[in-house]
């Protein structure tokens, strides 16, 4: 069997800094490059060292594929690029390639300008990060070297994302990134084609949920929203600028369209106008019903939501904002909450997934009294909700995708082990695959192998292009048969003898006397000394040697009594 | 392999490839320039064209006179136009397997193929193919339904009728073929067959065929094609273009050992540089509009017209048009319009980054939003209100046969300030104007058209180095009109193949072989032994699997177990199998040798006699004689089977075996 190794140098069986490594046919591929949010020391990244200790990334590694623009896919990689030092491709699709740099940029100014965090990346290294991207188009088979070939397929989750086919010979892994195998209202599902690989390697985030409809939830999510703007309350939804809010925003908007509400939705940070812009321009990621409608109305230009001032939180009445980050571990949102968390009319959702150590987390596994910098204790009296509209497969989604791929081996990562555990047996319940009825033949010819050019010929073909002669082999074994009649009659005999016990070969009797067996010769011949005793001549090849020499052991039997 | 050709114009092209066991349709052109046969569909119920007078033969009957109608000395169906669709007739369309379609041009044909002949396949396009191919249809179609015709001419077809006719009515072929335009319903059934394909994408068809597009730099979303197996190659190259216009660059690279390239949709105005007809287009509009005059430019609504826009764009104010209206109208402007900025991965580079900004690739959508630029979907409703003069405008349908310019032939053409400028090449301008004579206004004629020249393809040729080049007749002679121009036909060694409508090719390669993969068990198993410095060989004897097209050789069955105690011993009663193979052999035996091998092998009383050809051995013992020549060795023996398998094992010794 094929080699393959996986070494996961972060999200194994974690949700946080995803980044694996894939040896396959003698390529080294890393898949992803992410930061951990729960971490602020060295366990944000990945562990590089694993690689480096062995040499440089650049010698190692053919390439590095980014699956999508979430910081915990690819917010290590101007640290990995321009700080541990990698030069070679990175490989991702437009979208991702537009979208990721504005993020990193995001990302490092709340963690060097906000927190003084030093020997941090700086923004000069993302653009020479960015400058050694591929960006490839969705199932453009993109040749990586002679060998190395990768595949981009349509994931869903967030605009641009996608799960990648790495492939070399006959050997395949495929990598799904994070994925969705439910269309939401701006994104469509992940697809990918019976490319049968060897090795399946999918997130597991929500290994064990099986999501109800996401019709449910998003009355469920319009009510609370509704009720706390009703009674005077004050939203706070945390999110990512780019990938759930405009699902979110677009909910909200089409929600406060038809239900004619007044109270302000606002936006926060500079980035919404601009990655709204990215959305339309890149309409084509987005799913089927807003490609269809864009010409006549493009879901992304709302009208009820407003960017937001800092200034507005501390304004009076209702109010609905999206703040970034989503896990609630710095920045605007973080502010906005620790503002409006005294007060028991106020609301958090929590859209999407929050890794350990995020104040998100913390508030959602029920802790209600938060630590926060300088001792400070921050008691929460806010209504907090958790509603999952992270664009994660569910356990039904994986078990499609498995089924689509149809893959011999699955490996789950991206998510926690006891949760995959459960999911490990489900698969492997499933789909236990029965081996396929094939036609087999049995052949044989000479492999020619030249340089490194292999060539499988007949036999025949072979010696002619080596300008060698077959050596003909030939065998003539003398039978003696008891038989005092002509050697016409005693051929005859033989002849219909053979044609009895013979009934799947060509027997022939020739005009000159002589009896064939396919391409063996039988000749009856006089016996020198003994006029009751008949000679035959039983002369094959050696290509037909079984057949031959079975023939001699059968007529040295004698011919029946009874046949003329 | 065999190419059956069913289409006879060469940038509108439909064959169909047989490659292996599939059945390939490359492209599903259209040609309409049957339509130029016709009269104008004009919008507004128009005086001139229902006053034309009947045409009657020369005797004077005037039995067709309801049909045809003569304007200028010339001679119109008066109809509902038709096209010229591929041959149905030449090849069985329900075997076809798949359709490839190169740009949005060569697919107009598709809901005839796809709704009308029982194909039951997958027809695979770009996005952009898709998107502005269904744009281009949409118009079509709403051209032709929007002015519904009560009359559909079918009189002048008949054969016995159609000689009597004057050119070039008398010279159209297949008339008996040619259909009215299809319905929006086949074309969504037909579109609905797509499936969508990325540059580069490696599409297996059944497992023994790979197709991949590849950027033909022609249009958005523009491809050429590569049908291969593991040793074979066919490059499909349909219009591309090597200048830098806002498609994604032509990918060459890929195109290079092919076995044979089929090359369709050259250039069709060999002799003009779409560059100078560019210059000359910005500097007559602007001569019109500066002597109040108004410019007309019929166009297809994608395509060029991007192109125009942005040079004008660059132009207006420099020349000092910034007040001059600008207005594009077809029932899909505004689509197009759109549609054009979406589709940032199948641009030029330069265009892709201004989309990481994030900034539309286009700069149309500034002359939309700075009002300079007015798109419509007919001259109904707002533009009648809206509309200017002395303007510029932009609408459809080349031929000026049907859609909104043909209401602007008749009313700008009249007068001598106002201009025509055609730009499309697919169309003869003087052949597009006849039915609109006597014209005042001015007709200027710049074909754009981007497509590989004559130049660019021999360089092409010379690049990729195919071994045999198939084409279109036209392109293997120089144009009839510059029969001089040696220069204008493809010149290539071999010479190219032509083809010509309904002509069946028989391409020139044989299939030799298959890709085997070995398993690394059997692969173990081969003892290679070099021949010849550098040539290795093995014996290979195993099982073939084949699945999906795919052959794995994997080591064969051991031999009948006879260790297994239920199972029966395989007793010398069994018939043995024939098919069991056994290898051939080479080699030549030296006589000494041999006899000593005998010896040590323990027989005696060897006696060798010399023959003419080689040697005799006798073993006088055992009765035994053994021929022994250059090619072979025969053993004649009494029947003893020991004394046969001791003699054939001391041979074998001496013989390589194959």
């Amino acid at each position: 069997m094929p080699e393959i190794r996986v070494t996961p140098l972060g999200a194994g069986q974690d949700v946080g800094r995803s980044c694996i490594l894939v040896s396959i046919g003698g390529k080294n591929v890393m898949l992803d490059c992410g930061m951990h949010m729960g971490f602020n020391d060295d366990r944000r990244f990945p562990d590089f060292s694993y690689i480096t200790r062995n040499g440089r990334l650049t010698d190692f590694l053919d390439c590095v594929i980014i699956s999508h623009f979430h910081l915990d896919h690819c917010g290590a990689l101007p640290y990995f690029s321009e700080m541990v030092g990698y030069d070679g491709p990175i490989y991702m699709t437009h979208p991702t390639q537009a979208i990721c740099p504005i993020l990193l940029e995001d990302y490092r100014k709340i963690a060097v300008d906000k927190k003084g965090e030093a020997n941090f990346f700086t923004s000069q290294m993302i653009k020479d990060c960015m400058k050694k991207v591929v960006a490839v188009h969705l199932h453009q088979t993109v040749q990586v070297d002679d060998e190395l070939e990768i595949k981009a397929y349509y994931a869903g989750h967030v605009l641009g994302a996608a799960m990648f086919q790495i492939k070399v010979g006959s050997e395949s892994v495929v990598y799904t990134g994070d994925y969705n195998m439910t269309p939401d209202r701006h994104l469509g599902a992940a697809w990918i084609d019976k490319c049968r690989p060897n090795l399946l390697i999918t997130e597991s985030t929500y290994a064990t949920t099986i999501r109800d409809s996401k019709r449910c939830r998003e009355r469920d999510f319009l009510k609370k929203v509704h009720e706390a703007v009703e009674r005077g309350g004050k939203v706070l939804i945390p999110v990512f600028a780019l990938g759930r809010a405009q699902e979110l925003c677009i909910l909200l908007e089409t929600f406060w369209e038809r239900m004619n509400l007044k109270a302000p939705i606002y936006f926060s940070t500079g980035l919404t106008e601009k990655a709204n812009h990215y959305y339309k321009l890149f309409i084509t990621w987005t799913n089927q019903k807003i490609r269809k409608t864009f010409v006549q109305r493009n879901m992304f230009e709302f009208k009820h939501i407003k960017a937001f001032d800092r200034a507005f939180a501390d304004n009076p009445g209702p109010m609905v904002v999206f703040a970034t980050p989503g896990m609630l571990h710095a920045g605007q949102s973080l502010q906005i909450f620790r503002k409006w968390a005294g007060n028991e009319k106020n609301m958090v959702i929590m859209p999407g997934y929050c890794v350990q150590g995020t104040v998100g987390h913390k508030i959602l596994s029920g802790q209600r009294k938060l630590e926060m910098e300088g001792r400070q204790v921050l008691e929460v009296k806010m209504q907090v909700e958790y509603m999952s509209f992270s664009a994660h497969a569910d356990a039904k989604g994986i078990m499609q995708l498995v089924g689509q791929a149809e893959p011999e081996n699955v490996l789950l990562v991206h998510g926690e082990a006891k949760k995959m555990e459960f999911l490990k047996q489900k698969i492997e319940q499933e789909f236990r695959l029965l081996p396929d009825a094939k036609k087999p033949r049995l052949l044989h010819g000479t492999l020619i192998m030249k340089d490194s050019n292999f060539r499988l010929v007949s036999s025949e073909q072979a010696l002619k292009e080596l300008g060698l002669a077959e050596h003909q082999l030939r065998f003539t074994c003398r039978v003696h048969l008891h038989d005092p009649r002509k050697e016409q009659e005693t051929a005859l005999r033989v002849y219909s003898h053979l044609k009895s016990v013979l009934k799947d070969h060509c027997v022939q009797h020739l005009p000159d006397g002589s009896v064939t067996v396919e391409s063996i010769l039988i000749q009856a011949a006089a016996h020198s000394e003994d006029p009751g005793t008949k000679v035959l001549l039983v002369s094959w090849t050696y290509q037909d040697e079984e057949l031959g020499s079975y023939l001699t052991s059968l007529l040295k039997k004698g011919l029946p009594q009874g046949a003329t | 392999m065999k190419l059956y050709c069913l289409s006879g114009h060469p940038t509108l092209p439909c064959n169909v490839l047989k490659f292996k066991s599939t059945t390939i349709m490359l492209d599903c052109g259209l040609d309409m320039t049957s339509t130029l046969n016709f009269l104008p569909l004009p919008l507004v119920q128009s005086p001139r064209l229902s006053n034309l007078p009947g045409w009657s033969l020369k005797d004077g009957n005037a039995f067709l006179d309801k049909e045809l109608k003569e304007c200028s000395g010339h001679v119109f169906v008066d109809s509902v136009p038709e096209f010229c669709l591929p041959e149905t007739e030449l090849i069985d369309l329900s075997t076809v397997d798949v359709i490839l379609i190169s740009n949005y041009h060569c697919m107009m044909a598709l809901p005839y193929i796809t709704e009308h002949t029982g194909f039951t396949g997958t027809v695979y396009a770009t996005e952009p193919t898709v998107q502005i191919g269904r744009l281009l249809m949409e118009e079509l179609v709403n051209f032709i339904e929007r002015v519904p015709k009560a009359q559909s001419a079918s009189l002048w077809k008949n054969k016995d009728i159609q000689r009597l006719l004057p050119s070039p009515l008398k010279d159209a072929v297949e008339v008996s073929t040619w259909r009215r335009c299809y319905t929006m319903q086949e074309v969504n059934s037909a579109l609905s067959k797509i499936q969508l394909v990325g540059y580069s994408q490696k599409i297996e068809l059944f497992g023994a065929v790979q197709v991949t597009p590849l950027s033909s730099g022609y249009a958005l979303g523009s491809s050429n094609w590569i049908i291969q197996s593991h040793y074979e190659k066919v490059s499909y190259v349909s219009g591309s273009s090597l200048l830098t216009t806002h498609p994604q660059p032509m990918d060459q690279a890929s195109l290079k050992n092919s076995d044979v390239l089929v090359l369709t949709g050259l250039t069709q105005i060999p002799t003009a540089n779409p560059d100078g007809m560019v210059g000359e287009f910005c500097s007559n509009l602007a001569l019109t509009v500066r002597n109040g005059g108004n410019v007309l430019v019929p166009c297809y609504p994608s395509g060029v017209i991007y192109d125009l826009l942005e040079c004008l764009y660059q132009y207006i104010d420099s020349a000092g048009l910034s007040n001059i209206p600008f207005y594009f109208i077809s029932p899909v402007a505004n689509s197009s319009l759109e549609f054009s900025q979406i589709f940032a991965e199948w641009l030029c580079h330069n265009k892709q980054t201004k989309v990481y900004l994030p900034e539309p690739p286009f700069p149309h959508a500034e002359l939309i939003q700075t009002n300079k630029l007015k798109h419509y979907p007919s001259l109904h409703g707002d533009f009648s209100s809206d509309f200017r003069q002395p303007c510029v405008v932009f609408t459809g349908h080349p031929s000026l046969r049907f859609g909104d310019v043909v209401h602007f032939m008749e009313l700008w053409g009249k007068s001598s300030l106002n201009t025509v400028i055609f730009t499309e090449p697919d169309f003869s301008y003087l052949e597009a104007l006849a039915p609109y004579q006597p014209l005042a206004m001015k007709c200027i004629y710049c074909p754009i058209d981007t497509r590989l020249n004559f130049i660019q393809v021999s360089k092409l040729l010379k690049e990729v180095q195919p071994l045999h080049v198939v084409c279109p007749e036209q392109y293997t002679q120089p144009p009839p009109a510059q029969s001089h121009r040696m220069d204008l036909m493809i010149d290539c060694q071999p010479p190219a193949m032509s083809y010509r409508r309904a002509e069946v090719l028989a391409l020139p390669f044989k299939r030799r072989y298959e890709k085997i993969e070995i398993m690394p068990e059997l692969a173990d198993s081969l003892v290679p032994m070099e021949i010849k410095p550098g040539i290795s060989l093995a014996t290979v004897s195993a099982v073939l699997h084949t699945k999906d097209n795919k052959h794995v050789l994997q080591p064969p069955p051991r031999p009948a177990q006879p260790a297994g105690g239920k199972k029966r011993k395989r007793g010398s009663d069994d018939i043995p199998d024939c098919k069991v193979l056994k290898p051939l052999l080479s080699g030549s035996i030296p006589v000494e040798q041999f006899v000593q091998a005998l010896e040590k092998h323990g027989f005696s009383d060897i006696k060798v006699e010399d023959t003419a050809k080689g040697h005799i051995v006798l073993l006088q013992e055992a009765e035994t004689l053994i021929q022994i020549e250059e090619d072979s060795t025969h053993i004649i023996c009494d029947n003893d089977e020991m004394l046969r398998v001791r003699l054939r094992d001391l041979v074998l010794k001496f013989l390589q075996k194959f």
